[in-house]
């Protein structure tokens, strides 16, 4: 081999900053960002704003090196999904091994920085959180059970936890509701999403509801998660950081996704298929602004106390 | 002929290094800035006997 045939081998597999920084998973991390930042903000005790952003950010980076131990770990199914096929491993552009040393490194650097930025709870939040995604359902639950995503949801779940207990160095009612909003949502958000991505997962051997127990139970279980979904999401307005806008939200909202999951559990596939699976679609998307709305709404209850609105007076 | 005519390679390289060369300052700002509000918080006069009770 001549050094120039060497030379070209590494010029296409060079890999640039971007490649590095999408195996944080931008996307995921935007919404532990989000969801962190609400967990912070609406807790009863103020922060330091350096201190805020500073434990943020450590959530963040956390959040974002599980992504990258995830894609390591998960590199042997993301070549055969089409979905995943262009992510930084199975294009090539990053080496499993670098994925490893990157997660791995994030995840120590943000546990101790954010245990000393904020507070010892908020670090071992953090480190529980990166253990039980990547060990509990990357490792383990992931290719084992088609209940991979209603336990591995919980690992989405912990960001507003632990933005609550930065700000207040505990755990309370109103932060294991925020956790439980955001676990009973990943479920019918996920299942709608596999109901018009069939042949994904069942093509990478991934036990995924659709593929082990069949479309029809898992439109059947849509629609029980999104019940419960409702009673956790109104809940959550009874309790301090609730409020009447919360709580309007909430009751909108939920009556809507109530209805988009009675619309998916009401039809068959050869129904979905005629239409091109136009009520799952609707559902994934309204799941998206379900999250999104339900923490702006907490936001803004926060944001009315200083005015002497907001919350239930 | 000049001998410091970059290599392609690097050319491309500079990207990936001016990102992490960008992070770590970064990291080093949050790093002083959280310092000095840990270290403020740390000298914060104590609240009078009115505060406390309000």
């Amino acid at each position: 081999m001549s050094d120039a045939s060497i030379q070209t081998n590494t010029d296409t597999r060079e890999a640039g900053f971007g490649d590095y920084f999408a195996l944080l998973k931008p996307r995921v991390m935007s919404l532990v960002v989000f969801t962190a930042l609400v967990g912070l903000l609406v807790a009863p005790v103020g922060v330091n704003p350096v201190v805020g952003l500073a434990s943020i950010l450590f959530i963040a980076v956390g959040g974002g090196a599980s992504g990258a131990l995830n894609m390591w770990w998960d590199a042997d199914i993301d070549r055969k999904m089409r979905r995943t096929q262009s992510r930084p491993i199975p294009s090539g552009k990053v080496t499993e091994g670098e994925a490893f040393a990157i997660g791995m490194a994030l995840s120590a650097m943000a546990v101790v920085m954010l245990s000393l930025a904020a507070n010892l709870v908020a670090g071992a939040l953090l480190a529980f959180t990166i253990f039980f995604y990547v060990a509990i359902y990357t490792m383990w639950l992931k290719r084992w059970t088609p209940q991979n995503i209603v336990i591995g949801g919980a690992a989405g779940a912990f960001p507003p936890m632990i933005g609550w207990a930065v700000a207040t160095g505990g755990i309370s009612i109103e932060s294991v509701l925020m956790f439980a909003l955001t676990f009973a949502w990943t479920p019918p958000h996920f299942w709608a999403l596999a109901l018009f991505t069939k042949g994904d997962y069942a093509n990478a051997g991934v036990p995924m509801l659709t593929v082990t127990h069949g479309r029809r139970a898992t439109r059947t279980h849509i629609l029980g998660y999104s019940l419960v979904l409702a009673v956790v999401a109104i809940a959550l307005g009874l309790t301090s950081i609730g409020g009447p806008v919360y709580m309007a939200v909430a009751l909108i909202l939920n009556g809507m996704f109530i209805k988009g999951a009675w619309d998916v559990f009401r039809r068959d596939d050869a129904a979905s298929d005629a239409d091109k699976h136009k009520a799952e679609r609707g559902l994934f998307k309204l799941s998206l602004a379900y999250l999104f709305l339900h923490y702006g709404a907490l936001l803004v209850e926060a944001s009315l106390k200083p005015f002497g609105l907001g919350g239930w007076g | 002929m000049a001998i410091k005519v970059d290599h392609e390679l690097h050319k491309r390289r500079l990207s990936r290094n001016i990102g992490v060369g960008v992070a770590l300052i970064l990291f080093v700002g949050l790093v002083y800035g959280l310092t000095v509000a840990k270290v403020s918080d740390l000298y914060k006069p104590a609240p009078t006997m009115s505060e406390v009770s309000e």
